[in-house]
């Protein structure tokens, strides 16, 4: 009995959200829409962000300290270095570059046509060096330091103004970035709920007929949930299949014009993010919907 | 049926609506609430529905009190009271029989009792041809008796009207009343609310008056006002 009661409640709130799905196209209209565009500029933030960061970490792991030895440090000794260079505080990896196989890059970076070997003759005047890496960008400055003071060394050399300004860009980017997105978010939700206020107002009679002959406030809760939840639903999806589509044709294109630039494609951090509008979407028309319908409810 | 006991409305924004007053409503008894505007009628019927709450004195119906009841119980209170108002409040965009069938919906009637019963009242308020017209369609008289349908549907014990034929003529007026006449006749209790002077002196039932929140007057086989 219980059970018949509550398939029936069940079916008649579902025949109340699908009549009014149907019957305020317009007011559903601006919801989906609202919804659709706060989540897609919210998405296009997002999508932002992940790439300047991406892009300030590629380039970030590129940085390397090129340390020359003196001219009179000899191969093997240079090559006993190793396990000293390691062991500075922030060193990742040490590379040993000898002479010749800085000359032999070098020939290649200068490309075929020029016959470096002819015009320097027998002599290399290469120093033997390493390649270093840091574990993290910001101790680049320190462990340069360090490493230009140890004996056998004759020159560091590192980009220090691209380590430095990228550093602080990057820094920017962030912060300027998520100070956006949650501006964003919370204008996103001012947006809905204005929409859910202003078509809850226009139901405001519906609501209070239905108090009047004796229904309970789930039962008047519920389709406003429901459709809440539907409206956002489409308006995230609306805004997921905007952002998919145009953030694709975006990559391919600059992917070919500036193939080096490394953006974020496909995987794992695009999908968190499109299920993150899904998710929103539907918590938004949820919350939105039922904080104006409590107003309401109060007959 | 409804004990109104030292009763008391104060709205938020000061005004006295109510002082003192107590009052006894029989089953199946006809009442009329009649007094000028302000005079506190619209505020009995609010406090009957539970719109409203009394700043001081106790409210019973059906030996319940309105006052201790939680909030979760007030839709079980209201669906034995059936409500009429002024200006019908139907919903435009359902068709007469949709909007009398909404409220058995929401009590969660069954498709079949649906079908059965919403046709019977509507017959009995004389809409047994117009069930598939929208509200808009109607005459204010019609639009009436299909709020009275609705609120008959689900059988209540109590019917109360808040000014019933406020807008309509005078004949419209007349054939609403009949509808009430038929009602309070199954054993309903009836009160109405209104300053239809005529009609209150021609009908001559209970008539309860009300001047500046108090009862002045509460007369079996009443008239409207007193000849003085």
């Amino acid at each position: 009995m219980f059970m018949r009661m509550l398939l029936r409640q069940a079916y008649y709130i579902l025949q109340e959200v699908g009549r009014s799905l149907k019957h305020n196209s317009l007011l559903n209209f601006a919801a989906v829409g609202t919804t659709a565009i706060s989540l897609l500029v919210l998405g296009v933030g997002l999508l932002l962000v992940i790439n300047t960061n991406q892009i300030a970490r590629t380039v970030e792991s590129n940085i390397e300290i090129m340390v020359f030895l003196k001219e009179d440090v000899s191969q093997k000794e240079a090559m006993a270095m190793e396990p000293l260079l390691k062991s500075v505080s922030g060193v990742k990896e040490a590379e040993f570059i000898p002479r010749e196989e800085g000359l032999a890059s070098l020939e290649g970076w200068m490309g075929q046509g020029t016959d470096i070997r002819d015009t320097l003759g027998d002599k290399n005047p290469l120093p033997d060096a390493y390649k270093i890496k840091t574990r993290d960008p910001q101790e680049v400055d320190a462990a340069a330091a360090k490493i230009g003071r140890l004996p056998g060394v004759e020159k560091v050399r590192y980009e220090q103004e691209v380590v430095n300004k990228l550093f602080k860009l990057n820094n920017w980017v962030r912060i300027i970035g998520l100070t956006v997105i949650v501006l964003l978010g919370i204008c996103a939700v001012f947006l809905i709920a204005t929409t859910t206020r202003l078509t809850l107002f226009a139901r405001r009679r519906e609501i209070s007929i239905m108090k009047y002959v004796g229904a309970t406030d789930w039962f008047v809760r519920w389709p406003f949930l429901l459709e809440g939840i539907i409206l956002g639903c489409v308006g995230a999806l609306l805004a997921v299949g905007i952002l998919y589509f145009s953030y694709g044709m975006l990559t391919a294109k600059l992917q070919e014009t500036i193939p080096f630039l490394p953006l974020v494609s496909g995987g794992g951090q695009l999908l968190l993010i499109f299920e993150g509008l899904l998710a929103g979407g539907v918590v938004l028309g949820a919350i939105g919907s039922t904080i104006s319908v409590r107003k309401y409810l109060s007959v | 049926m409804i004990s109104f006991f030292n009763v008391s409305k104060i709205y938020p924004n000061g005004v006295r609506a109510l002082q003192e007053v107590s009052l006894q409503i029989d089953k199946g008894e006809f009442v009329f609430i009649v007094g000028p505007s302000g005079a506190g009628k619209s505020t009995i019927v609010k406090l009957i529905f539970r719109e409203e709450l009394p700043t001081k004195g106790q409210i019973y119906i059906g030996g319940r009190s309105v006052i201790r009841m939680k909030s979760g119980e007030v839709p079980a209170l209201r669906r034995r009271i059936g409500m009429v108002f002024q200006d019908f409040r139907l919903l435009p965009d359902r068709t007469v029989f949709e909007n009398v069938a909404f409220a058995m919906k929401v009590i969660c009637a069954g498709r079949s009792e649906i079908t059965e019963r919403v046709p019977q009242v509507l017959k009995l308020v004389g809409l047994g041809k117009r069930m598939d017209d929208y509200p808009p369609q109607l005459s204010g008289g019609e639009q009436q008796r299909a709020a009275i349908a609705r609120a008959l549907v689900n059988s209540p014990s109590i019917m109360i009207a808040d000014e019933p034929t406020g807008n309509l003529d005078i004949d419209t007026s007349w054939e609403i009343m009949d509808c009430f006449q038929e009602i309070s006749k199954r054993g309903t209790t009836v009160i109405i609310a209104t300053h239809a002077k005529e009609i209150v002196d021609a009908m001559r039932q209970r008539v309860v008056a009300l001047n500046c929140g108090e009862i002045v007057r509460d007369e079996h086989r009443g008239v409207y006002a007193n000849a003085t």
